[in-house]
């Protein structure tokens, strides 16, 4: 656990002193990542400094599982403690090997154990160790570059880590594939982890919590999908978009919202049994799977009542199925583009799970302010 | 044609004066980089040592070597060495001391910032911060600093025959006193190729001793 009690970091300038980091007090519970997110200039790189004392604190403390840090001797405090800076920062004199090994070199590891850290972490994030561990930073692009840098912070296993705009300098597509990389590692790693970040996006996908900065003060701390919901004020709500129900939709996966026991026919029942099912339930549809339980199409009420046979002969096709761990936000968009109000959802092997539809998900999406209110 | 036998007839001579002139210059440019580097490292700490070092290191390259020669007489003759090697080395660690102090001051301080954070990010002491980035990535810098000393210091070198350093000076004040062309000559062109040399040398060592990486990335 991280925690932050009334940190405060005046700079003193020629043209007057910079309240840079104002009373900030939060906590960051062990294992999750708390994203710092704020415009440009807000303090959200001063108050990440200030934890490994890069920037020493005017005042307030910083505990690390609840041991004051500035009684910590500084070298042995950032040797514990994984930093990915804005700028990546690797040393061009080093190998990738060397780079990735300073930390564990420093702290006294063997040759053999930190060579072999070395390989697993490039391993880890796709980089072929046999390509890359006798290359120079000046040899790797932005994004390897970006990985290299992140893999560095995690060489001696620190419990805490922190990152300062860790994917920054890549183009948005690679982004994205970096994100779901570390989200991945660190549901193995569990690092408590202080994340900085100027994007709602980026902020709503990878934080367990979202400190919004403005101003070196701390505005709003809270789970994003809290956030999205009830921003505290204008400048917040601003700063999350006016989209931000939308956004939440990126938070919740569609095996959350689907209806479970779905409603279900197989392809040798006969078309009323399949009718007196959606009278009986009131559905304008239901889902036919074959055997397996796999669905492969669907009977249409309308059809039904006027035809007669198995729903072999009278089923039409599915425009296209969800995965129980789609986000709302592809399914929605996946709904309006096949215009459809429901649709079934299977899990990773094909087999039936639920259906969710256009009413459940605005259910589930206005649940919270109905409890406001 | 006269100049030609003469260097043919004295080759061994002129070797050797070579050799004792390459000998007093590399010494004393030695003994320059251990004082020079370290004081170019700490004037990075602060600005004013750095104004005033560099200061003084700038009105000491202005002293013309001779009166140098001059004032150091006196001084070393306290200890009987008034004349011969040990003012000429003297006088060359002087002066080489602005080129190294100044090339070290700047590539320590133009280290990237970002990588300095980095080091301390990961927990370096000051020291290893020296010694496993900024000095490394310095290399390139300080080594042409040294290159500019040694070219510079071995015409200084030269007029130091006059206090009777030895080295080729040697033969140029021959030339001149006995109205010898052919030394006179043979001197001059022989200090000039001792010092494109002395550049191409130091150049080659400058590359090999700069990091793979940096080399890479210009
Ligand atoms: N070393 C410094 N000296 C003076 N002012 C600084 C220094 N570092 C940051 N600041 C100021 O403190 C404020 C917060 O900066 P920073 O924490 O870097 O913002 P962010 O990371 O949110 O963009 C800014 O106004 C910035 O100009
Ligand atoms: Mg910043």
């Amino acid at each position: 656990m991280i925690t932050l009690d009334k940190l405060t970091k005046i700079f003193d300038t020629p043209n007057g002193s910079i309240t840079a980091a104002d009373h900030i007090s939060m906590e960051v519970p062990t294992g999750e990542i708390c994203v710092l997110l704020g415009p440009s200039g807000c303090g959200k790189t001063t108050t990440l400094k200030m934890v490994n004392r890069i920037i020493p604190a005017t005042s307030g403390r910083v505990l690390i599982h609840g041991e004051d840090t500035s009684q910590m001797n500084t070298v042995d405090l950032r040797r514990n403690i994984g930093y990915v800076i804005q700028q990546i920062g690797l040393f061009p004199n080093m190998t990738i090997e060397d780079n990735i090994s300073v930390v564990p070199k420093l702290l006294g590891w063997s040759a053999e154990k930190y060579k072999k850290r070395a390989l697993e972490l490039l391993d880890l994030v796709a980089l072929d160790p046999a390509i890359f561990l006798k290359r120079y930073p000046s040899e790797l692009s932005g994004g390897q570059q970006q990985r290299v840098g992140v893999i560095r912070a995690l060489a001696a296993d620190p419990k805490v880590m922190l990152m300062d705009e860790p994917f920054g300098a890549i183009d948005p597509i690679n982004r994205e594939v970096i994100q779901d990389e570390f989200l991945k590692m660190q549901k193995e790693l569990q690092k408590t982890i202080l994340f900085v970040s100027h994007d709602i996006d980026e902020a709503v996908k990878m934080g367990d919590k979202i400190a919004i900065f403005r101003e070196g003060k701390l505005e709003q701390y809270a789970a994003p999908d809290d956030l999205l919901a009830h921003p505290a004020n204008d400048f917040i709500a601003g700063f999350v978009g006016n989209d931000r129900t939308l956004k939440r939709l990126q938070l919740v996966t569609a095996g959350e919202v689907m209806q479970q026991n779905p409603s279900m026919v197989t392809l040798d029942q006969p078309l009323d049994e399949a009718l007196q099912l959606m009278e009986s339930r009131d559905l304008e549809a239901v889902t036919v799977v074959n055997r397996e339980q796999k669905p492969i199409g669907m009977v249409r009420r309308e059809i039904a009542q006027v035809h007669r046979g198995s729903c072999r002969d009278h089923h039409d096709g599915l425009p296209t199925v969800i995965y129980q761990d789609d986000d709302l936000r592809s399914v929605v968009s996946r709904l309006y583009r096949v215009d459809a109000s429901w649709l079934p959802v299977v899990d990773g092997e094909g087999y039936l799970q639920g259906v969710i539809t256009q009413r459940g998900i605005t259910h589930h999406v206005g649940a919270t302010y109905r409890t406001q209110a | 044609m006269e100049t030609l036998s003469f260097l043919t007839g004295n080759f061994n001579q002129i070797l050797s004066l070579a050799w004792v002139h390459t000998l007093l210059v590399s010494v004393a440019v030695g003994l320059a980089i251990l004082t020079g580097v370290p004081i170019g490292i700490a004037i990075t700490q602060s600005q004013r040592a750095a104004d005033a070092v560099l200061y003084i290191a700038s009105v000491i390259i202005t002293i013309p070597s001779i009166a140098l020669f001059g004032l150091m007489i006196p001084v070393l003759s306290m200890i009987g060495q008034g004349i011969g090697y040990m003012p000429a080395i003297i006088a060359v660690l002087l002066y080489s001391q602005l080129p190294i102090i100044r090339n070290t001051y700047t590539a320590i301080n133009n280290v990237d910032p970002a990588l300095r954070e980095a080091a301390r990010g990961v927990g370096m002491t000051a020291m290893q911060r020296l010694k496993m980035v900024e000095i490394p990535l310095a290399i390139p810098v300080i080594m042409a600093g040294v290159r500019t000393a040694v070219v510079m210091n071995i015409g200084v070198m030269a007029i130091a025959a006059y206090i009777g350093a030895g080295g080729l000076g040697t033969l140029i004040q021959r030339g001149i006193s006995q109205s010898d062309p052919r030394q006179l000559i043979i001197g001059a062109v022989s200090v000039s190729l001792l010092a494109i040399v002395a550049d191409f040398s130091l150049l080659w060592l400058q590359k090999r001793l700069t990091p793979k990486g940096l080399a890479a990335a210009v």
